[in-house]
């Protein structure tokens, strides 16, 4: 029961870090229907610019500090040169250059970097693990994750739904003409817009540094998951990002661990742990199916 | 007496030409993506024991060939080809990952070209699988995992919970660790290739409560395994085991304190006491100014190896029979202290245990304890040579 409750905080902790990235993604996507492959590099930008500040100065608060204006600022950099050329054009064209655009991060970032994993360290007032429960012992650093993430989650709510830049943007979403009309600089509230979504992203990074490999070309594995989780979401919609991204979160990680069990009952232990091992890295394609096959625009579609 | 004179001169100039014509070897390794250092560390060796012979081994001028094959399968078997029909190379060596070596040994021992192998060891190519053609100067790919297997048991843990991607090496490297370890086996967890994230298989073996941890995670996987397992908080309560592949210098730069004390199998460390390692640390050093890893020392190896062939055989390695029968004996002096070849062609050597220590210049292995003396592989007697 306790080992139950622990892999619920797993994924809940996984869950949040894929709705940091895919919050960011699907803002991006649905205010200005612009599809961005390149959103796993500004991950990668902000657990980098992290580990080298945190390397230099010694502290993770800093390096954090730094990391978020970095990201955000090569969003928006990113957005001013080369995005906003392709607004007009077709998703194709889109996919194509943001797919380029990793490869120009990923060899930027060696270039800069070098070829090894940098190392960067959980800060020493958020190591160790405390006992929640009896027996239950957790990482305190994986519940600073969950808290961060919830913060973020509620500050984007707020943002959203109580403030006059949360209303513009929703409703440069539903009609970009009209928002324009209306006097709103809408060429400027996209900058910004891209700019908060990759800061995200960036945040996302700097709480997987200590945690994974700070390498080049880390931002891929998640972005998978993430497009998984804005699928599942609906496309372009806060609400199913935060939905898509607990599902996913939970469904991975209960697969890897239940899984192997379950099977354990029915096969023998060979077999067992060879099919559950296959099974449970599919799991989350087979929720994606699923939910598509019910609901194809996703759990909460931006635009129904 | 004209003629004679004529021939006399031709000969003279012929073999002018054949002492001047280099023995051509190609390398074909990983010099890019994220693994690329182990390529680097590789050819650095290999190029270390040229140098020192000024361009030569074995006395015979050597030119040496290198070409990256980014860890494709496909392109390590393009650059083999041209290697063998363009550049006319009879010697190929270098390739660091096993599934790009099983693309392109049989397929080149099959033309008649010897392949040393200064890393990938796979067992299909160790037993029935074996070759007249091709040397392993590196390992059996399982060795690393067999001494550890050995080492657990000898220190008295009476279980043990093992780890591994879902893919062929990651059986293979738990196989060979079950091989010798007699214990009980608490669990045997398989993860996706290239996972990140091990929060659920940590809960997973924090509640099976083994006496001891294996895993075998290479490159960046092993660093985050590494990370999550400390801040877990189990590296004081369950110590863990693994073979040398996820403890180079350059990966334990990544990990930092995460990996100390953590035990590791090898069959070679920097500080072993034999003249020809402490000669070799020191060179390399010197040569390119950081500490050599496995991959350098099997890359020195394989070269002095070739050198010492090529002086039995006058520096002529297109007679094959001669040339792999000098290849046989070994007749270097190993890094590693004791080396020979068994009947497949794959080391006898010794196998150690190793920790991760800390120093000034930041982490690195010291020898523990000698494990293996004159180890054979498991498959030697599966191969009809």
């Amino acid at each position: 029961m306790l080992l139950f409750f622990e892999q619920i905080l797993n994924g809940l902790q996984l869950g949040i870090t894929l709705f940091l990235m895919s919050a960011g993604l699907t803002l991006v996507f649905g205010i200005m229907q612009v599809i961005n492959l390149a959103h796993g590099s500004f991950y990668m930008i902000g657990a980098y610019v992290c580990a080298t500040v945190a390397a230099r100065s010694g502290s993770f608060l800093l390096g954090m500090a730094l990391a978020l204006p970095a990201a955000a600022l090569c969003g928006m950099l990113m957005e001013f040169v080369i995005l906003r050329r392709l607004y007009k054009r077709e998703h194709l064209d889109q996919v194509l250059a943001t797919f380029g655009l990793i490869m120009f991060f990923n060899e930027l970032t060696r270039i800069l970097w070098g070829r090894q994993p940098l190392y960067l360290n959980v800060p020493s007032w958020l190591s160790g693990s405390i006992e929640l429960l009896p027996d239950l012992v957790y990482p305190v650093y994986r519940l600073a994750v969950i808290g961060v993430g919830l913060f973020v989650a509620l500050a984007l709510w707020f943002m959203f739904s109580r403030t006059r830049l949360g209303m513009q943007i929703r409703a440069g979403a539903s009609n970009r003409d009209m928002i324009g009309a209306l006097g709103v600089n809408i060429k400027l509230l996209y900058t910004m817009v891209f700019g908060l979504g990759t800061m995200l992203a960036g945040l996302a990074g700097v709480m997987a540094g200590p945690i994974l490999a700070v390498e080049a070309g880390m931002g891929e594995s998640i972005l998978i998951l993430t497009f998984v989780v804005i699928v599942i979401g609906g496309i372009g919609s806060i609400r199913g990002a935060v939905a898509g991204a607990l599902l996913v979160g939970l469904v991975d990680t209960l697969g890897r661990a239940f899984l192997p069990t379950l099977f354990r009952l029915v096969f023998e232990s060979a077999t067992a742990d060879a099919a559950a091992a296959s099974l449970s890295s599919m799991a989350i394609y087979i929720l994606m199916a699923a939910v598509l096959v019910w609901k194809p625009t996703g759990l909460f579609p931006a635009h129904s | 007496m004209k003629k004679s004179i004529l021939t006399l001169f031709f000969v003279v100039i012929a073999t002018q030409l054949s002492a001047a014509e280099p023995v051509k070897i190609g390398m074909i390794t990983t010099l890019s993506t994220k693994a690329g250092y182990l390529g680097e560390d590789t050819r650095d060796g290999f190029k270390l024991a040229i140098a020192q012979e000024s361009g030569k081994l074995g006395g015979f001028p050597i030119e040496l060939m290198v070409e990256d094959d980014s860890r494709k399968p496909e392109k390590g078997r393009q650059i083999a080809e041209r290697f063998i029909k363009k550049d006319n190379a009879r010697i190929l060596t270098g390739i660091v990952f096993s599934n790009v070596a099983m693309a392109v040994i049989p397929k080149v021992v099959r033309e008649d070209v010897v392949y040393l192998s200064t890393n990938a060891a796979p067992s299909k190519l160790a037993g029935k699988g074996c070759d007249p053609n091709y040397f392993s100067v590196s390992y059996q790919n399982d060795n690393l995992d067999e001494v550890v297997g050995q080492y657990v048991n000898d220190s008295g843990h009476k279980s043990v919970y093992l780890i591994a991607p879902n893919y062929p090496a990651g059986k293979d490297h738990l196989a060979g660790f079950k091989r010798y370890f007699k214990g009980e086996i608490k669990g045997e967890v398989y993860t996706k290739l290239g996972q990140s994230d091990y929060a659920a298989e940590i809960a997973g073996l924090r509640a099976a409560q083994p006496e001891s941890v294996f895993f075998f995670l290479p490159g960046g996987m092993g660093i985050n395994f590494l990370k999550q397992y400390s801040q877990a908080g189990l590296a004081d309560e369950i110590p863990i085991y693994g073979p040398a592949f996820s403890f180079d210098e350059r990966i334990l730069e990544a990990v930092g304190p995460a990996a100390e004390g953590v035990k590791n199998g090898s069959q070679w460390t920097h500080d072993l006491d034999y003249p020809a390692n402490i000669q070799f640390v020191k060179a390399y050093r010197e040569a390119y100014n950081r500490m050599p890893t496995l991959y350098a020392a099997q890359g020195y190896d394989t070269a002095r190896l070739i050198g010492s062939a090529l002086k039995e055989v006058n520096g002529d390695p297109t007679d094959l029979i001669k040339f792999r029968a000098a290849l046989k004996k070994a007749d270097f002096e190993s890094v590693r202290g004791n080396f020979s070849f068994g009947n497949n062609q794959h080391p006898i050597q010794d196998v150690y245990i190793r920790e991760v220590i800390k120093t000034a210049e930041g982490y690195t292995n010291k020898t523990v304890e000698k494990v293996f003396s004159n180890h054979v592989d498991a498959y030697a007697s599966e191969c009809p040579m």
